[in-house]
């Protein structure tokens, strides 16, 4: 029998932009994303897929990046928050969390926002507790979470 | 929501100090564009994985690296028995017998804690790194195991050879005399086993660094994430054999610290030793299970024999306890925790007949390092505790006896027993503000909705203080041959060709926002808007803006941070005035800066300098100034705050300056059959005098209660009796959730502290007021249910449910002798 192949050819759209690379069978997409095309913005905070700093989009729903593999992504369509402000405008929830101080030292900021945005997306005007339900994937040590259920609350155009 | 009360009116004149302006970091934040360390790549760079012990206490037999090596793209490995010939140990701050300990970056014959690295390797990939570390064979003879401090205490099984004994250091501090205060008292509360547990702040960015290094000049630049670079060099350049000027700390964005970061320098050690025996640059990112396990915890300790002097009235006169601090395998930060807490010696309360009998003992557990609180807000607990059980014990009201007992307004500044002068406050008016966020008229009503429910619901109270601007001498009441004293912090402001300010600290901010605090501080003081003052990110050496003791760490920045931008910031101003007054022919008075120019007051529109002239001419168009004015628009300052000396014999001094006040409390529902605890009110008031920024200082309230709520309810570092941590990741590891928080209510208020520079305190550690008013809420919920004590601090829904069917055995440990 053959060895399995140790590296794979990938295929993704990343923030718009078509990118064709050969990598590590073993390789997790958030390293892809980060040591690869030097998307250093999507984050590492725990080896366990708790803390959702890596949150990224595939396909337009939120991923933990460390839990996927880069060779599952082979097609995917992504968006990291490098992706966000892409035409160099802040979108109404990037200025909701500067306008609430939803951010201290900003590393789970990444995931934050890409959790967010996806809710926003499918609930335009979500009530407090259902942004703390879609934020329960990621961990903030600095804020206690106050700010940031305020930020996304009030970019949803609620109090 | 937020609350303020009239409060005497502010130090500055008005401008952007005091105004909540949003951060300047924000920017880059949120567009995922900040720089951490792990986001710095150098071409040619290896990745770096630790060998880590497996067991908590074992001989190191034989390390075999050769199937390491032979692996195609590891680059290199490095043992113990190398580090030892390559360095020195690191400076050791107890005396004997702790100061005899041999700490070195790795293992060396022998391993103390879990996950205690013992060799390192460097190779291609991070993935090939972890690969051939699991190829390097270590034989170990495992040792008998100590996992409490009282078992340490024994010395039955010694850790450390060279000091012959686990303690690392120990003595007795007695202010008053307490032993006649016990005597007069109508009443002697007795406790025998307070427990203070072990946890940390786990900063979701883990530790780690990019280190480069010369060969040309011998000097490593460490892109890093060290909060306290300036001290951190002094251990790391001794054990390394060079001067200091060798060792350049970059940081930039870090990813939250909480004194969790300050320990590095083991690692960084054997980082530098790589650097330069494979001639590359090398880095590491710690993984998270290995913070959890091997990086810096908060000092465990546990309160024994406490006996508390009670007056038939209320009043409290005085206590004393046995204090055992457990601070793992390695006393790297410490024994400061054995002083430190002293800053704040009666907690709030006017006590005057205070002994604390201190032992400090190692474990096999991982080593402490400062963690938001450090020290305080051990013993801050116990106070909080001694208050509520003496009150749930002599059936006294615990808001009563806090208003009877708590240093009053009035006698500010207070000189404490141990001669720390409590700077200002008004404690009395900020439980009752927080008592009406809380509605705490309403509690009896709530708790008999509760039990119509078939909940039990409590209510307590966290009363604490926010200690900020150590001073170092402080050391010396643990060693008097150290040659620390005071503390400084240094920052740059210059105006640049084109009129740009720009500002550098020494600090290192891990989101705190000092770019935004110091640009608002600068832009008073020059007459400018914050957007035009570019404040440098992170620390860099060779920004030349640092001092000894720079660094963000121990509620210091709004005292010697800012203290050091506002003296730059007005050097500055002086040569900017002077300057004008000599291009304009004014008078200096006549001049003022506003609006980001330099003019003269109620002048011709003409009269006017903006700062673009100003930097030109000095910088680049000088040559009609005359030789005797030479002003550079460039100045660096250094605060260096007074503290006058400690008193080694006596044990007093000012070991801080400035002290926070944070009142929290808490209203919980405990359900009786599991022993679940829902917060379901809670509200923290916090007075750190003069806000520079009250949205960032209502940010940090919030933070500092996230961490206590999850310290007081699920964090805790849980070791086997083989010392196995059952905790190693965020799974057995539980930390608050954005569905775990409660709304939080904050209020504030403000009484400039009259011995700072800009009348604004530290704040940022809180003082762990949730755990002091969650403990407090259990105690009271469960009074109805046989009356437990609440004796740790950590009380997940076992433990409330092992006091609710057994209350009687935490009773037992509490006994009150009434004359």
């Amino acid at each position: 029998m053959a060895a399995p192949a140790s590296s794979h050819g990938v295929s993704v759209d990343v923030n718009g932009e078509q990118i064709e690379l050969e990598v590590p069978a073993r390789r997790l997409l958030v390293h892809f994303l980060r040591d690869d095309l030097g998307l250093t913005g999507t984050h590492v905070g725990c080896d366990t897929g708790n803390c959702g700093a890596c949150t990224v989009h595939v396909n337009g729903e939120p991923v933990k990046s460390c839990m996927l593999l880069a060779v599952q992504a082979d097609g995917a369509r992504i968006t990291t928050v490098e992706g966000l402000a892409a035409d160099g405008e802040l979108t109404p929830l990037q200025r909701s969390f500067n306008e609430h101080h939803a951010l201290q030292c900003g590393y789970c900021t990444p995931g934050m926002l890409m959790s967010a945005t996806a809710l926003l997306e499918r609930t335009p005007r979500p009530s407090e507790e259902e942004v703390r339900v879609a934020l329960q994937g990621n961990i903030c040590r600095c804020t206690g979470y106050v700010n940031i259920v305020e930020a996304v609350v009030a970019a949803g155009g609620g109090a | 929501m937020t609350t303020v009360t009239d409060q005497p009116a502010k130090t500055l004149e008005k401008g952007y100090v005091g105004q909540s302006i949003p951060r300047k970091e924000d920017e880059r934040l949120v567009q995922g564009l900040g720089t951490f360390f792990d986001d710095v790549r150098r071409h040619g760079m290896g990745y770096v994985h630790f060998v880590r012990s497996p067991y908590a206490h074992a001989k190191i037999v034989s390390i075999d690296v050769s199937k390491a090596l032979e692996l195609d793209g590891v680059y290199g490995t490095i043992t113990g028995d190398e580090v030892a010939i390559s360095t020195d140990p690191f400076f050791e701050m107890s005396v004997e017998p702790g100061g005899l300990i041999k700490d070195y970056a790795l293992a060396v014959g022998r391993v103390r804690h879990m996950g205690e690295p013992v060799a390192a390797v460097c190779a291609a990939t991070r993935e090939l790194a972890r690969d051939a570390a699991e190829l390097v064979e270590v034989s170990y003879d495992p040792q008998p195991v100590l996992v409490t401090a009282e078992e340490s205490l024994k010395d039955e099984v010694v850790l450390h050879d060279d000091a012959g004994s686990n303690v690392v250091w120990s003595g007795v501090f007695e202010w008053g005399d307490v032993d006649q205060a016990l005597a007069e008292a109508d009443h002697v509360v007795k406790i025998d086993r307070l427990h203070f547990h072990r946890f940390s702040s786990t900063p979701l960015e883990c530790a780690g660094a990019l280190v480069e290094y010369d060969r040309g000049t011998g000097e490593w630049t460490l892109h890093c994430n060290h909060q306290m670079p300036g001290v951190g060099a002094i251990w790391m350049a001794p054990a390394l054999r060079v001067g200091i000027d060798k060792l350049r700390f970059v940081t930039q964005d870090i990813g939250g610290g909480f004194g969790n970061k300050i320990c590095l320098h083991p690692q960084y050690v054997v980082l530098c030793l790589l650097a330069r025996k494979l001639g590359r640059p090398v880095q590491w990112t710690e993984w998270r299970t290995d913070q959890h396990t091997a990086n810096a915890h908060g000092n465990e300790r546990t309160f024994l024999d406490v006996e508390v002097a009670v007056k038939a009235d209320g009043e409290m006169t005085g206590f004393k306890v046995r204090a055992l601090d457990d601070c793992g395998a390695f006393p790297r930060y410490e024994p400061l925790g054995c002083i430190i807490w002293a800053q704040v010696t009666p907690g709030m309360y006017g006590w005057r007949n205070i002994k604390v009998d201190f032992t400090q003992v190692c474990t096999n557990k991982s080593p402490v390092s400062p963690n938001r609180g450090y020290s305080r807000m051990q013993h801050l607990w116990l106070t909080e505790r001694i208050v509520d059980i003496v009150a749930a014990e002599l059936g006294l009201d615990p808001v009563e006896v806090r208003k009877k007992n708590y240093v009053k307004a009035e006698q500010m500044p207070y000189e404490t027993p141990n001669g720390c002068v409590y700077d200002s406050g008004d404690y009395a008016a900020a439980l009752d503000l927080v008592l009406d966020l809380v509605d705490h008229g309403s509690i009896e009503e709530r708790r008999q909705e509760a039990a119509s429910r078939g909940k039990l619901l409590g209510f307590g109270i966290g009363s604490t203080l926010d200690s900020g601007t150590n001073n170092f001498g402080q050391s010396t009441l643990l060693n008097p041959e150290l040659q620390f004293s005071g503390n400084n912090e240094a920052a740059s402001v210059k105006l640049d060709i084109f009129g740009e300010v720009v500002v550098t600290l020494g600090t290192v901010p891990q989101g705190q926002g000092h770019e935004t605090t110091a640009a608002q501080v600068v832009a008073d003081i020059i007459g400018c808007s914050p957007d035009q003052v570019n404040v440098r990110r992170g620390h860099d050496t060779w920004f030349n803006s640092h001092a000894g003791f720079s660094g963000t760490y121990a509620s210091q920045f709004a005292f010697t941070g800012l203290g050091a931008v506002k003296g730059a910031a007005e050097l500055l101003r002086e040569e900017m005035v002077q300057l004008a007054a000599a291009v304009l022919q004014a008078d200096t008075d006549a001049i003022e800066l506003a609006d980001g120019m330099a003019r003269i007051k109620d002048g011709p529109e003409e009269a006017a300098l903006p700062f673009m002239a100003l930097g030109a001419i000095v910088n680049a168009n000088n040559a009609f100034l005359p030789p005797d004015f030479n002003p550079t628009l460039n100045h660096r300052y250094v605060c260096r705050p007074y503290f006058g000396m400690v008193d080694t014999e006596k044990k007093t001094g000012q070991l801080t300056l400035t002290y926070a006040t944070q009142i929290h409390a808490a209203v919980v529902e405990v359900d009786p059959d599991t022993g679940e605890v829902e917060i379901v009110d809670y509200a923290a008031v916090d007075d750190c005098g003069v806000r520079i920024n009250p949205q960032i200082v209502e940010g940090q309230v919030h933070g500092a209660t996230a961490h206590a709520i999850g310290a007081a309810l699920s964090e805790e570092f849980v070791y086997d009796e083989e010392g196995t941590l059952l905790t190693s990741n965020f799974y057995d590891y539980h930390v608050p959730h954005a569905l775990d928080m409660p709304p939080l209510k904050t209020g504030a208020m403000e009484s400039p502290s009259p011995v700072a520079p800009l009348g604004a305190k530290g704040m940022g550690e809180g003082g762990g007021g949730g755990i002091h008013c969650i403990c407090a809420a259990i105690q009271d919920a469960l009074a109805s249910a046989g009356k437990p004590i609440v004796s740790t601090s950590c009380n997940p829904p076992h433990r409330v449910w092992a006091m609710l069917r057994d209350p009687e055995s935490s009773r037992a440990g509490v006994t009150v002798v009434s004359k």
